[in-house]
This record gives C-alpha cells, structure tokens and sequence, in this order.
C-alpha cells in the first residue's frame, strides 16, 4: 500500500517521461495515454480510498498514538535529519479524489488542444505529479519541495498556452507564489530550529516552549505563505489575472485544485503544527478572509470578463475556507474543507463552461453576449446549474459547506465581537454571490440572442462528459454528503486536539 | 396514510425530473404526466385530511413525524434531516397546494398551447410544487430553509420562463435577489437558533417556549423531553439579560428569521419582487399568489408562533410590518391599470391581513393565529381563481391593461360569472362567501386582543379591497370594450382554461363553512393550548361595520367605474404596460440604493482599489526590486577602471576596520 500510495504521484512522472518519446504528430497516441493516465491515478486514488475505509483507522489517523496510513518514511538529506516521509488521512484522500476528478475533466476538455499538444500534456502531468505529492507527504521539507515543482509547470502553461497579457500573468503569478515560499522556508526553518525536524507529526506533539514562543513569528510566516497560494486578500492579485490568461483546463486546475494546496498547507503545516500561533494569530487572518470574502464578491459584481468573473468569485469562496480556519473550532475547520472540496468541482465545472463558451462566442466579455439558451441549450442549462452552484443552493455541495461554516462563525459563546461581525458580513456576502452570478446568467444566457449566435452549436460528445462528470460530483456531493464529513471529521480529530492543548 | 406522507412530496419531484429529461420534446405528454402526478399527489392529501379529520386527537399531539432521512451532520449534537411534520397547518397547506397545483397545470394546457416551450414549463412548475411542498412539512428550520432556497429557485426560472424577454429576465432576477437578501437575515436566525437554543427542530423550539411562557402562570404543567430541554434551559437563561441594542438574543433570532418571512411573503418594503413577478406566465403567478412562495412567510410566522410570542417585540414587529402593508398595497391597488398588478397588490394587501393577524394572537389569545391560517386557506382558493381568470382575459384581449377591456360579459360569460363570486369573496360580500368569514375573523381577533389600531386599518381596508375589486370588475366587464376590436372576435373561454376555474369556484363559496362547524381543520400549532378561545361579543360592532365597508366599497366602485363609460385620458396604450405610476417611488429609490450607491459607491471603489493600491503596490514592489537593479548595475559594468576604484575603496575600507590605518 504505501507503494501504490506513491505512486500517486510516481505514475504521472512516468506518464510525462514516456509522453516525450512519442512523436508529437501522433496527437491521437498522446490523448490516449493522457486519459488513461488519469483514469489510472483515478483509479488508484479510489482504491487507496476503498483500502483506507475497509483498514481499522479507528484511533484518528496522524494522533502520537498510531501512524499515518500506508506510511512510508527513508531517510532524506540525513545531515539535516531529513526525512522522505508520506502517509494518508481521510482529509489528504479527499483532496486527492478531487483533483484526480478535476484532472480527468481538465484532460478531456484540453481535447481540442493540437498546437504543442505534446509539451502541454507532459507539462500537465508534472503538475499533477506535484499536487499528488503535496497531498501525501508528511514531512514539511518533502511538502515544500513538491509545492514548488508545481510551480515550474504552472508558469510554463500560463505562458505557453495561456490568452491575453499570458508572460506577464505568468509571470506575475510565480513571483507572488514564489514570494510565498519565501515565507514558507521562513516558517520552515523556525520551527525546524525549535525541534530539530521536518517531520509534521513529531513537530505537532512538540509541545516544547521553544516552539510556542518560536510559534508567534513562524505560524503567521507559514500561514501567509500558504495563504498567498490560497489567495487571501491582500495578496490575491496573481489569481485573476493568472487565471484568465491560463487555458481552460488549467484554469480548472488551478482554481479547483492548485489553490486548494494553499488552504491544504495552512491547515496541515500551519494550524496543527502550531495551535498556539494560531489562537494569537487568528483574529488577524479572520479580518482577512472577511475581507476576501466581501471584498472579492463585490468585484466580481464589476468585472465584464467571465473568466475574471469567476476568479473574484473564487476569491470571495477561498476566503470562506480561511475564515472557517480562523474559527479555530471543529465546525469551522470541517466547514473549511468541506469548501475546499466543494469549491474545487465548482469552480473547475465554471471554467470549463467558459471555456466552452468562449469557444463559441469567441469573447469573454458578458456584455456581447445574450441569448444562448436558444441556441445551446444544453451549455446553457450547465451554466445555469453550476450558477446555482456557486450561489450555494441547497442540493449543491457549496450549501453543506457554506451552512457548516456559518454555523461556526455562531457556535459556542458570542462573546467574540470580532468572530459576530466576521460572520454576519460571511453570510451578507451570499446576497452580493447571487447578485453577480444572475448578473452573468442573466446575460449570458437569458436575453435576446446576439447577432452571431445562429450559427452556435451545442457541446459535442467530448465537451458534455467533463461537464457531466463535475455536475454529478457537485449534486452526488450535496446529496450525499455523509462520508465525506465523516472522513474530513475522523481526520480533523488530531487537529482539533492539537487547538485544545 | 400518514405512513407513505413522503409519496406526496415525491410525486411532484418525479413529474418534475421525468419530464426534464423525458418529455421536454412533447408538451402533450409532459402536461398529462405532471397532471397525473400531481393529481395522485391531491388524492393522497385529501385522503390525508379526512383522516386526520375524523381522527379524534386533533391537537397538536396528532401530530406526526412520519419519516426521516439524516442528510449531514454538522456538530454531534445537530444534524440536518429531512423528514415531515404533519399537524394541522401543514396539512391543511398540503391539501391547499395539492389542489390549487392540480388545477393549475391543468389550466395550463389551455394556457400554453400554443407555446413551443410548454414541455418545459409543466416540470418546472412541478418542481415549484415540490419545493413548496417540502416546505410545509418541514419539521425543522434548516429544511424549511433548504425548501425555501429551491422554491426561490424555481420561481426565478419560472418567472424568468420567457427567457427572450428583458424585463421577464430582469423580475427574475429581482425577486430572486430580494428573497435572498432576506435570506440572508433567515440564515442568520437559524444559526442563531441551532447554535444559541440548542435545536433546528420545529416540535423542540415550540415546545420549549410553551413551557417557558407557561412558566409565570399558575400552574406550569409540563414535561418536556429531547431538544426541548435545551430550549427551555437557553430560554430561562436568556430572560432579563440586556441583549444587544434594547433586545435580548431571542427576540435577535426571532426577528432575523421572521426577515426571511417578510422577503418571501413579499411585506413592505420587500414587496417590489412581487408585482413585477408578473412577467412569468400567468399560472404561475396564479400558483405563487395562492399556494406557494408569498404563504411561506406567514407560514413560517404561523409554524414558529409560539417562540414569536415568548420573544419581546418580535410579534409587535410582525404586526406592524402586516397592518403596514395592508394598507399600503390596498391604496396602490386602487390606482393600477395592468389586471395583474392590481391583483398583485391586492394580493400584498391580503398578506397583510394575515401577517398582522398572527402578530395580534398570543399564548393566551390565539383567535389572530387562527384566523390567520384560515384566511391563508379562503384567500388561497379567490386568489388563484382571479389569476386563473385574469389569464383567461389577457389570453382573449391581449392586453393586461384594463383601460383596453370593457364589456366582457357578453364574451366571456363563464369568466364573468366566476370572476364575479371571486371578486365577492375577496370584498368580503356577507354570508356567502369564504373571504368574508376569514376577514371577519382576523378583525375581531384584532379589536377582542387589545389591538384597536390593527382592527381600525383592517376595517379601512376592507372597504379599500371592495372599492379596487369593484373597480377591477366593473372596467373588465361592464360598459363598453375600449380596446382593439379585432382581438375580441376571437376571444373565447378555452374548456381546459375553463374547467379548473370553476373547480375553483366551489372552494371559493364553500371553504368559509368550516369556520362554522368549528375550528378542528385550523387547530393551532402550540403545545398544550385549550382549543381557540372565540372573539368576546363585546366586538359585535365589528362585522356590521365591516359589512357596511365592504358594501360601499362597491358601491363606490359601482358609482365611478360601471354606471357610466369610463374614458382613460392616455390614449397610447403600449407605454402603460411597462409604466409604473407611482407606487411611491419605491422601485425607484431600490434602483438608486442599488445601481447608485451599491454598485457605484462601494463595489467600483473597491474594484478600483484592487487595480490600483493592492495591485499597485504589488507591481510598484516590483518596480523598487527594478530601481535598485538599476542602481547596482551601473558597478557592474565590465569596466576594469571601476572595479580597481571600488577594490582600493573596499581595501581601504577593511584597513580601517582591521585598525590598520
């Protein structure tokens, strides 16, 4: 097991070796090989989930009493300690599952991608072979090593096959990325002076002195670092602009999953490995998720550009996962990664319907458009759908996660003026969401038809199926939502202690 | 019966997926299977009603929680479920949405025959029905809320139906946007409610405050169990603590919920979505005046009564928000051409009644409470079947506007008749008809409660609604036809159009007489009350002034309207439809706060603060990283002189610092 768990991350590397030794006029050959590179991490991710279910993980997972799943750990760099360290938990597992998904759907609607189809897809799978490898490891060294080789392809895709100011996005997005590194190495290293390890879960038990009072200055450090991945406002300027100018299914991945290693770290590196900078920090990165929260939803009301659009809205949702951090409660930390989940498929099902619109519009600006009900109805009906999706209707996931969240915001005591205040403008900010999601539903696809719409056709075969695929995760999600919370919860347990110490 | 309560929400749901993906291509079809569907879904809550009727325990311990379906947990202690509760009021909600639904889809057959979406149509509106359904029987506050989210959902695609037209699209849009701001307040309350009291659930929360409001009386009998306690418990704890701004965290939480009653029950100023929600077709707005979407709020109100009344204010607030709004809708009403909005504001007006007759009731005197829920059952029948008629005319005019009608009595004969007992019920004409007796009902409660000045605008109203009914009647169907004559000659009464209105008409004589036989079907959803007590006599003063009012209100209308040709000064006809006259300028001062200071004021500034001060401080970092770049370069220039100068420098430099020098 702890081999097929590596290999999570192992058989995309290998994807993309053997992608470059195909000719790249075989376009046909290297599609195959892509889709059934992600049906088989896919498939490896749902066995790893069926395995972990049916093991007996019954003491939570990551707790000083048992060890990881399918734990694997060699020796690393051995002058600094250092070791090669990954496992699993239910929470590293759903995320896991989620990107395999968005991939999938990234891969399908890159179909029509033949200019450099070959770059792009070995490119591809070395992000995924980054995210896969962010998700497992356990060890902070081994973390931040895999966070920046996703760096590396993100910037080439953006600038190879991206639109618009595509260098400049690109660029923009690596050096704020790269700036958060910065100050991941700069947590990293104090919490590595005040134990002596990378190793997460040794650092979590630490209950040392030294690393409480070292805590103060690295917590905020690593937080913000991750935070920047996560977009948090100040420093969310890198996602519109590096989310409109990447191709569509990079888009997906990186708003859906990419995004997610920021609230991804800020959990597993920054919350559980020091609780007591948390609870000192937190008022700070509450005001600051509020702020994105709010703040990105009223910009998005003013954007024209879809894709801009839906990156102020990703904003806006990134910010509710960090303010269901900052409550700091169980509630609130399972809100969080509920919407982590959640806000991947919606938003990867948002881009891929722009990106299919724009194949047919051929513009972005909601202004010159109306009317495509009429002409494809079925893209139209999916807008619709995922509109109401990232409006939080019941029945989509982004309810049971927004509702988990707010609930947090008002759990326990009121006494917490701040958390009262930051939760109220939480949950204003589900009227500005509806305001500029029918603003765009409305112009888009109700209205009189444009003038260039008669010659529209609705989505073919290969466009429909990632849009169902996502559609199906985002209800199945909202429907079902019981073993999903149960995971999150079971894996949140060590986490949860870790505050209450 | 109670067993498989459950198939009554489910077959509307199947009618509505069915058709989506089966039938969408075949009107035909998908009008047969929705009607069929939600006919069985009539029988079954018929079947419901009369069971419960001639059950023996009526009360509130009849009721019963029939099924249950854990959806997600949030905390250990609180889990959303989604099941049924059926007491009463829901009942009697399930029999009212069953039939109107029935005969609405069935009109619409006739409605939307020539429509080429109309396979489109019968699911949505079925969907309508299944989440106003789901509504009802809510035994709990998070899946009322769930419920209340999808019937806002399907009203915004069902008003928005006509998809082509702007201003179809743009009521959508508003009463989508306007619920949820009130939604948003709801949401709040409901957190408030599960995190502060302990309980989502409908039976804890009313049962807890039952036993703290008895808690002062004389003998306080009561045992509670389950989530009761909590709210017990968090309630004597809340009592006599400061609150926040004068109100303790009760009436905070029940005043935030009742927001979300106010959008949806469209009570002033949130009113502005419903008269524009006009744009849907017109068995929609039929539907939404009558059985679903505008009751939810009174419903709501209603299911939650007893916490309203042990919280300070919050039924003061409910009551004023509902006097308010019955008269001010009521004098709108008499000033509007378009027949659908005068029957829009008319249908505020009645909302009015019913909000400020729950806000007049309390532990003691649940009269109002009554009355409430039996005018929601009367007006529900009169309403739907003057939308039904009002379809009918636009269909065979081809205007909504009345200036363009006249004389349709001698066309329209059905209509007119039908139209006529309805016209009655909702003027409150004495004895025959239901809307007489309800109304009766919620002014006596009133005057009998101590709450003169509600009773006083009541009795104003009353004679308000005879005056715009009568008016509303007498242009349509007396004098002379002032439109287009060509579009006459071709109006006819469809049989499927027909058909279900004067299904209608029975309810709409009849369902006042229940009020007769006693209170069994309007039994009051708090634990443990003694049976309604009735109005005092020393309010028998009331129904002759009320008569008197509904009588000259027609006459009046009579005087000005149907003795004599009216002329409408406007001779161009087109620019009516879309003109809203006055209405006090409320649209207009939404649009302003909105477009003007919303969007403008705060959400330009702050798009422009992120282009220019977050952004530009990122990209002016950048440019510094640049600036001193280009400092230090100029030492690296490849040039052997500068480096010699800059090495002697350094060198003298270490000298100094080694104490050489």
């Amino acid at each position: 097991m702890p081999f097929l768990l590596n290999c999570t991350w192992i058989l995309p590397t290998l994807i993309a070796l053997s992608l470059m030794f195909v000719p790249k006029q075989k376009v046909g050959v290297i599609r195959g090989m892509s889709v059934a590179g992600v049906l088989g991490i896919l498939a490896l991710v749902v066995s790893l989930i069926i395995a972990f279910l049916a093991g007996d993980y019954a003491s939570p997972v990551g707790s000083a009493e048992t060890t990881l799943a399918f734990s694997y750990r060699t020796p690393w760099f051995e002058a600094i300690g250092n070791q090669f360290y990954t496992g699993v938990d239910g929470f590293s597992l759903l995320m896991m599952l989620m990107a395999s998904i968005i991939a999938l759907c990234g891969v399908l609607v890159s179909w029509t991608i033949t200019d450099r189809c070959k770059e792009f897809f070995i490119l591809l799978f070395i992000l995924l072979a980054g995210t896969f490898g962010c998700f497992i490891s356990f060890d902070l060294l081994t973390f931040f090593l895999f966070n920046e080789i996703t760096l590396i392809p993100t910037y080439l895709l953006i600038a190879i096959f991206g639109s618009g100011k595509k260098e400049f996005a690109a660029m923009k997005l690596n050096l704020m990325l790269f700036g958060g590194s910065a100050l991941i190495i700069l947590g990293m290293a104090g919490t590595y002076s005040a134990t002596g390890s990378f190793d997460m879960i040794a650092i979590a038990n630490n209950q040392s002195e030294t690393l409480g009072s070292i805590a103060m200055w690295a917590f905020p450090a690593l937080f913000m670092g991750f935070g920047i991945l996560g977009s948090v406002f100040p420093f969310h300027t890198w996602s519109p602009v590096g989310h409109a100018s990447a191709p569509t299914a990079i888009s997906m991945f990186l708003a859906g999953v990419h995004m997610k290693l920021g609230g991804y770290g800020c959990l597993r590196a920054a919350i559980y490995l020091m609780p007591e900078g948390a609870q000192e920090w937190m008022p700070l990165f509450m005001v600051l998720a509020t702020i994105s929260v709010v703040y990105g939803a009223f910009i998005a009301i003013r954007q024209r550009d879809l894709k801009y659009i839906n990156a102020y809205a990703s904003i806006s949702h990134v910010g509710l996962v960090t303010f269901g951090f900052a409550t700091l409660t169980a509630v609130g930390l399972k809100g969080g990664v509920l919407q982590m989940i959640s806000h991947g498929f919606v938003t990867a099902v948002v881009f891929a319907l722009i990106g299919c619109i724009y194949g047919r519009t051929h513009t972005r600006n909601i202004d010159e458009m109306g009317g495509l009900m009429k002409k494809i109805p079925f893209l139209s009906v999916c807008f619709v759908l995922a509109g109401f999706a990232v409006v939080g209707m019941p029945g989509t996931s982004s309810f049971v996660a927004e509702l988990t969240i707010f609930i947090a915001g008002f759990s326990g005591s009121l006494d917490d003026t701040l958390r009262l205040v930051c939760g109220a403008l939480c949950i204003s900010s589900i009227v500005i969401t509806a305001v500029y999601v029918l603003r765009t539903v409305n112009s888009v696809v109700h209205g009189p038809l444009v003038d260039n719409g008669h010659e529209f056709t609705d989505a073919r075969f290969i466009e429909k199926v990632p849009l169902i695929i996502l559609l199906t995760c985002i209800f199945a999600m909202g429907l079902f939502p019981g073993w999903i919370i149960e995971l999150a919860e079971q894996s949140l347990t060590p986490v949860v202690t870790n505050l209450g110490r | 019966m109670i067993e498989s309560s459950w198939m009554i929400l489910l077959l509307p749901f199947i009618s509505f997926i069915g058709g989506i993906l089966f039938l969408h291509k075949q009107p035909k079809l998908a009008a047969g299977f929705s009607i069929l569907c939600n006919g069985a879904a009539m029988v079954m809550a018929l079947i419901l009603a009369v069971g419960f009727l001639s059950s023996d325990d009526t009360g509130y311990h009849a009721l019963a929680h029939t099924w249950s379906y854990d959806w997600f947990a949030i905390t250990d202690t609180l889990t959303v479920s989604i099941g049924a509760l059926l007491d009463p009021i829901s009942i009697m909600m399930l029999v009212v949405i069953t039939v109107i639904s029935t005969l609405v889809h069935t009109y619409s057959i006739g409605y939307m025959e020539n429509d080429a979406s109309a396979g489109r149509f019968f699911p949505l509106l079925s969907f309508f029905v299944f989440s106003m359904l789901g509504l009802v029987i809510a035994p709990t506050l998070v899946q009322m809320f769930v419920f209340w989210e999808l019937v806002g959902v399907s009203s915004y695609m069902l008003i928005g139906f006509w998809y082509h037209k702007p201003s179809a699209v743009a009521a959508s849009k508003k009463a989508f946007i306007i619920t949820r701001f009130a939604d948003a307040f709801f949401l709040t309350g409901i957190i408030l409610m599960a995190t502060q009291f302990g309980s989502i659930g409908f039976d804890a929360i009313n049962q807890g405050a039952t036993a703290f409001s008895s808690m002062n009386t004389a003998n306080p009998s009561f045992s509670l169990e389950g989530g009761a306690v909590q709210v017990f418990t968090a309630l004597a704890a809340q009592e006599g603590s400061a609150g926040f701004l004068g109100l303790n965290l009760l009436s905070w939480a029940t005043i935030l919920i009742f927001i979300g009653g106010w959008g949806k029950s469209a009570m002033f100023p949130l009113h502005v979505w419903l008269p524009d929600a006009m744009e849907g077709p017109t068995p929609v707005s039929s539907i939404i005046h009558s059985a679903t979407m505008v009751v939810a709020g009174i419903y709501l109100t209603a299911r939650l009564f007893p916490v309203f009344a042990v919280a300070e204010y919050t039924l003061s607030v409910v009551e004023f928000t509902g006097a308010i709004t019955a008269l001010f809708a009521a004098i709108i009403a008499c000033t509007q051409r378009d027949i659908k909005r005068i029957l829009a504001f008319s249908t505020l007006s009645q909302l009015g009644y019913m909000m400020f007759s729950l806000g007049v009731a309390d532990m003691e005197h649940t009269a109002g409470f009554t009355a409430s829920m039996f005018h929601v059952f009367t007006h529900a029948f009169f309403k739907c079947l003057l939308f039904l008629s009002a379809g009918l005319i636009i269909h065979s005019v081809h205007s909504n506007d009345i200036a363009l009608m006249g004389g349709l009595r001698k066309k329209l004969k059905g209509t007119y008749f039908v139209t006529l007992l309805a016209v009655c019920a909702i003027a409150g004409v004495p004895f025959l008809f239901s809307g007489f007796w309800s109304k009766e009902e919620i002014i006596m409660a009133a005057w009998s409660n101590g709450h003169q000045c509600s009773a006083i605008i009541g009795l104003l109203v009353g004679g308000l609604t005879a005056f715009y009914m009568g008016r509303y009647f007498f242009l349509i169907f007396h004098g002379e036809y002032r439109g287009d004559a060509h579009h006459l000659e071709h109006a006819h009464e469809n049989k499927f159009m027909l058909f279900p209105m004067v299904l209608l008409a029975i309810p709409t004589i009849i369902a006042g007489y229940p009020m007769l036989t006693g209170h069994t079907f309007f039994n009051t959803v708090i634990p443990q009350a003694t049976l309604p007590t009735h109005p005092d006599h020393s309010a028998s003063w009331i129904m002759p002034v009320a008569i008197a009012m509904a009588i000259g209100g027609l006459l009046v209308a009579w005087l000005k309207y149907g003795r004599r040709a009216v002329s409408f000064d406007t001779p161009s006809t087109n620019i009516v439809y879309r003109c809203i006259s006055n209405k006090f300028y409320i649209d207009e001062c939404y649009i302003f706060v909105t477009k003007k200071i919303i969007f403008r004021c705060v959400a330009a500034p702050m798009k422009l603060c992120d282009d220019y001060i977050v952004d530009g401080i990122i990209h002016s970092s950048a440019a510094i990283m640049r600036g001193c770049a280009a400092v230090i370069r100029h030492w690296q220039n490849g040039q052997t002189h500068v480096y010699l100068g800059l090495m002697i420098i350094g060198l003298a430099l270490l000298a100094w610092f080694g104490g050489a020098l």
